[in-house]
């Protein structure tokens, strides 16, 4: 297969990007659909630790919070996943047990993904012999840069073949490409060889996620799936740590691609903090009174 | 078309030798009796000036233009509503190229129209004279014209520079306005200054890019009229200046009403023709400059028969 | 009323629907009643007459406001001309720009009331009001403030001179803004003013009067008077107007035109407009499709320079047509002051019939007319989103204006035949241009007749931008540095 070119995506202007995001942003939403958006929210996170000091009790702790995440608030859903390092899987696997909660492993040299190809392959494949369910691979920024975008391509081949059944997430560093054209190229690039999901950002560099770049890449998964038939999901990760901002966010996903991508199977939140925000203003609306972080785990 | 038009009482004229001597150094205006050794002398006829072309008027119609001393110093074409329909579909066929042709060539070509009325200076002085200039104001007034020419020759590449704008908006754009042409302009020569009020009307109209038709002055067409043969030596494209003689309150209407004239300037002070212009511009919404007494150049004249046009684009990446 | 036709069609459907979030109204003070302001004070009318004016969203009514006869009109100059004699054109520039410099601090303090009081009697929906009708308003002011003591700069070579008493006319469908688009540059021109609301929007402008006492503006600076065209045109032909500024329909526009004729009275006009918007292929066509939508949606379609002609390159006519059907289906139409809502009401029942007369004619003319379905509140004046696609530059639906959320979609093979088609029209206040490529922007833009060029962008206003037709869309401009010049005697 041939890596699409450039020109084969669609031009973009960032100043008209921004503007449809304001209007996102301008969108106020209260009460039931307040609450309905929140625990969505909650069922879409994935939730995350990638840091060189995670341990293996450090990682049950996070699943223990993935399945129960506020035992005060009852009927509130679990997050969609846990992410965490390939050394990580066998643990969070067994921590999680039956939950129905995903196992999400980074790997082909996460965050810089500077490795040899074979390299990471092998780290693919080790971690979905451990029992990972979904994969969040990088692409290589410095080839895509560098013009290089068949052998960017040919390795998101060899990675979804190297995932066998499990879901491939792959993250563009949209903060390393450095215009909104070149994002919507990656996305493209990136479905067209066999994505399940596009991510923006390891949260390793700033930017990180932001409204503008994810609407460019929505607006090319509406593209793809106009051309293909073939629905693609989309992971916005780092950088969103409030409720509020999630719910732009899914105001964005509904305003875009409607209602088949609302739902944790189409869409994730990848982030650290932003469960207990939500949890905290799920609170908020049903006691009406605003809340302290003293009154939520902390894992 | 070119009908040739019998003209009655054509009289002879009695200007002096030395005065018939000079004028037969250019185009020869007097139809001089001549003295026996001499041959006969060519008198010119005075047509129209229409997309680069010196038709007669359509309706076959004139009038006569007395000089001072009374005696008839030409049959003038009487241009028709048709005429002008003709000139004003020449200026709107001339309007883009003369737009869009660079201000240095603009500005080229007015420089030239100067020096072919250097070259002929003596001819528009006789012609002056002829309608009872004295002498020495003649001369002033073709170098005053010429001069004119020149001033606004040096006007086109610069106007663009001194009143355009570049727009600080607040959101994330470029902004900036620029002059650009309103159109055909119909013009409506004053009497004074045959030469140099008609020049003045029509040089600020031209040197912005716009096309024109212009009415000579009825008491005094002359020079207008022959400005056409400079104009057309001159590299200025057909159709950018139509000239038009006839009777002011048989056209000015025409001048003001046309759907597909965007402006109309109007000199003289005749409160009723003012607002009758004025009533009639009201059709297409023309722009209407009235000067009830000649004005000296100056760039505000080009800016009378400019839009400003502003583009926003966004800065972004 | 078919669905849009991309072979893989989105759903927006959802089950997640926005729950009411209406804009509180209970810090806003709307009297039952309100009088003429002349002279600094609000005056009852000589005429006697009241007049209703009415919340199109739900048909009642707001206010009874005066309405301004002959007698009010010729005191309000007479107030006008006497605070021009004795005050403002005596007072030091820099002075007269501090008062404008107050007005617009006090719109800026009190801009939610004013953005709420414009949705309720003008329809429009409170995000554009708060969002820009109000800030801008209050952005014109400061602007024009800053001009007073700097006129002499604008002009090389002249010494520029007040002209007076301005009369002003302005539209309903930016109350306002318009109001602040006139009075700030002729406050600042050192003229005095009698300014004149839309007959069906004129409670902002009476709030302005508040601003103006509050300000301690000297009395007859500002005068405002509420009424119909029988006020506008005793405006028009009072004598002792030196100026005359209107904004509203072309046909308008060329009778005070007419009416002007034979008098020294100044004037510029902002007229009617039908501007083409024109998508090429190589286009970045997602922000293309927002343009449009914000070219022909924003204010229900009621914008003189609205983008109600949309020509779209044939290559990409069919994705720019499914995407945009696509988009329509996520506007939000129905309450006004509800924050999320897109399109409010239609601003009165008279344009509403208009508008649908044109929908009528439309299908009449054999064009394919899309709506996306919506229902529209029991109560008040509504017009769904329309396109209106198969049709043809000779259609009444392309060529006159409709002042409402009413798209006619044309398609183009060539630039030239783009370009064309742009300008065959009696209008030439604006034109919108979709390229990624420069150098067809400065071609297009040079070729296109019209006063506002939007390239790749569509309906932004600033203060310090000038805004006016070509053509038939009027005369002058408004705005900027340009703006000056209309009230202000150079000679």
């Amino acid at each position: 297969m041939i890596a699409p070119k450039p020109d084969q995506a669609p031009r973009v202007d960032q100043v008209g990007v921004d503007e449809r995001v304001a209007r996102f942003r301008a969108r106020s939403i209260k009460k039931a659909s307040k609450v309905e958006a929140l625990n969505l929210v909650l069922s879409q996170i994935d939730l995350t630790t990638l840091e060189g000091q995670d341990t293996p009790g450090k990682v049950r702790q996070l699943c223990q919070k993935a399945m129960r995440l506020h035992d005060s608030l009852p009927d509130i859903p679990h997050v969609a996943a846990v992410c965490v390092y390939p050394m990580m899987v066998a643990e969070a696997k067994k921590a999680l047990g039956a939950s129905g909660i995903k196992v999400a492993s980074v790997a082909t040299s996460f965050p810089s993904g500077m490795a040899p190809s074979d390299v990471k392959l092998e780290e693919i494949k080790l971690a979905v012999g451990l029992g990972a369910d979904e994969i969040d691979m990088v692409i290589s920024r410095g080839k895509f840069l560098e013009g290089k975008y068949q052998e960017v391509f040919d390795e998101i081949v060899a990675c979804k073949e190297a995932c066998g059944e499990a879901h491939l997430k792959v993250i563009l560093e949209t903060g390393e490409l450095g215009a909104l054209d070149r994002v919507r190229h990656a996305s493209l690039l990136a479905m067209q060889a066999g994505a399940d999901f596009i991510k923006t950002s390891t949260g390793k560099i700033q930017p990180a996620a932001t409204m503008p770049v994810t609407l460019v890449m929505l607006q090319a998964i509406r593209d793809y799936y106009y051309d293909t038939g073939r629905m693609v999901g989309m992971k916005p990760a780092g950088g969103i740590s409030k409720a509020k901002l999630a719910i732009h966010y899914l105001v964005m996903l509904r305003e875009t691609l409607g209602e088949a991508w609302m739902s944790p199977e189409w869409f994730r939140f990848g982030a650290s903090s932003l469960a207990n925000d939500v949890l905290m203003q799920l609170q908020k609306q049903r006691t009406g009174i605003y809340q302290s972080e003293d009154y939520f785990s902390k894992d | 078309m070119d009908k040739t038009v019998k003209a009655e009482g054509r009289s002879i004229d009695s200007a002096s030798p030395r005065e018939a001597q000079s004028a037969a150094k250019s185009a020869r205006l007097a139809r001089a009796k001549p003295p026996a050794a001499i041959r006969l002398g060519i008198a010119k006829t005075y047509k129209l000036y229409i997309n680069g072309k010196f038709p007669r008027t359509e309706s076959g119609r004139y009038f006569t233009v007395a000089d001072a001393k009374g005696n008839i110093a030409a049959n003038m074409c009487r241009a028709s509503r048709k005429d002008f329909r003709e000139a004003v579909l020449a200026a709107r066929a001339a309007f883009s190229g003369w737009a869009g042709a660079s201000a240095y060539l603009r500005g080229q070509i007015l420089y030239r129209v100067a020096e072919m009325l250097e070259a002929r200076a003596e001819q528009f002085v006789a012609e002056l004279k002829l309608m009872g200039v004295d002498k020495r104001a003649a001369s002033r007034e073709v170098t005053a014209t010429i001069d004119c020419l020149v001033y606004y020759a040096g006007w086109t590449d610069k106007y663009q520079q001194v009143f355009s704008a570049v727009n600080p908006v607040a959101s994330s754009h470029f902004n900036f306005s620029i002059l650009e042409p309103v159109g055909v302009v119909s013009v409506l020569a004053g009497r004074e200054n045959a030469l140099l009020g008609f020049v003045e009307a029509i040089a600020p109209v031209i040197a912005g890019g716009n096309t024109a038709i212009a009415l000579a002055s009825e008491q005094n067409p002359l020079c207008a009229v022959s400005l056409a043969e400079v104009l057309h030596s001159s590299d200025v494209p057909a159709g950018v200046i139509n000239i038009l003689s006839g009777y002011r309150k048989e056209l000015a209407e025409q001048f003001a009403s046309h759907m597909d004239v965007n402006a109309i300037i109007a000199n003289g002070d005749d409160a009723s023709e003012i607002k009758m212009i004025q009533e009639q511009a009201a059709n297409n919404i023309k722009r209407v400059i009235i000067r009830k007494k000649p004005v000296a150049p100056d760039p505000y004249q080009i800016i009378d028969v400019q839009e400003t046009k502003t583009t926003w684009h966004p800065i972004g990446g | 009323m078919n669905k849009a036709t991309a072979p893989h069609s989105l759903n927006f459907d959802t089950g997640w629907a926005y729950s009411p979030a209406p804009e509180s109204i209970d810090h806003v003070e709307i009297k039952d009643q309100y009088k003429l302001f002349i002279g600094g004070k609000f005056v009852a009318p000589k005429s006697g007459k009241y007049f209703d004016t009415i919340n199109p969203a739900n048909e009642k009514v707001l206010a009874r406001v005066a309405h301004a006869g002959v007698a009010d009109v010729d005191r309000a100059v007479k107030s006008a001309r006497d605070a021009y004699d004795t005050v403002w054109s005596k007072m030091k520039p820099a002075e007269r720009g501090k008062y404008i410099y107050r007005i617009a601090r006090i719109i800026q303090e009190r801009a939610r009331e004013f953005a709420v009081i414009e949705s309720m009697d003008g329809g429009k929906p409170i995000r554009e009001a708060r969002d820009v009708d109000i800030p801008l308003a209050a952005a014109h002011f400061f602007y024009y403030a800053g001009w007073a003591d700097k006129l002499d700069y604008a002009f090389p070579c002249r010494t520029p001179q007040s002209l007076g008493v301005a009369g002003q006319i302005i539209p309903w469908n930016f109350p306002l803004l318009m109001a602040a688009w006139k009075i700030a540059p002729a406050l600042a021109c050192g003229n005095t003013v009698v300014l004149k609301p839309a007959e069906t929007t004129p409670l902002t402008a009476l709030k302005l009067a508040e601003v103006m006492e509050a300000a301690d503006l000297p009395p007859g600076v500002v005068n405002i008077l509420t009424g119909d065209g029988s006020t506008g045109a005793a405006i028009v032909n009072h004598e002792d107007v030196n100026k005359i500024a209107f904004t509203g329909s072309t046909n308008v526009g060329r009778i005070i035109q007419r009416a002007l004729a034979g008098t020294d009275k100044k004037y510029t006009l902002e007229l009617g407009g039908k501007a083409a918007n024109i998508v090429f292929a190589d286009a970045a066509i997602d922000q293309a499709v927002e343009g449009i939508v914000n070219a022909i949606f924003f204010n229900q379609g009621h914008v003189c320079c609205a983008g109600s002609r949309l020509l779209v390159q044939e290559s990409v006519a069919d994705e720019v047509v499914a995407k945009l059907k696509e988009r329509m289906q996520t506007l939000i139409v129905g309450d006004p002051l509800d924050k999320n809502t897109d399109i409010g009401a239609i601003n009165s029942a008279a344009q509403l019939e208009r508008i649908n007369a044109y929908l009528d004619l439309g299908q009449e003319e054999g064009a394919e007319m899309f709506q996306c379905g919506g229902k529209n509140p029991d109560k008040g004046y509504w017009c769904q989103p329309t396109l209106f696609t198969n049709v043809a530059q000779s259609h009444r639906i392309v060529r006159e204006e409709i002042f409402g959320p009413v798209l006619a979609i044309q398609t183009f093979r060539t630039l030239d035949e783009a370009v064309a088609k742009a300008n065959n029209t009696q209008y030439g206040l604006s034109g919108g241009i979709w390229t990624d490529k420069g150098a067809k922007i400065f071609n297009v833009g040079a070729k296109m007749r019209a006063g506002v060029i939007w390239a790749n962008t569509f309906n932004k206003f600033d203060p310090t931008s000038p805004f006016g037709g070509y053509k038939e869309s009027g005369i002058g401009r408004e705005g900027g540095m340009h703006g000056l010049s209309a009230y202000l005697d150079l000679h």
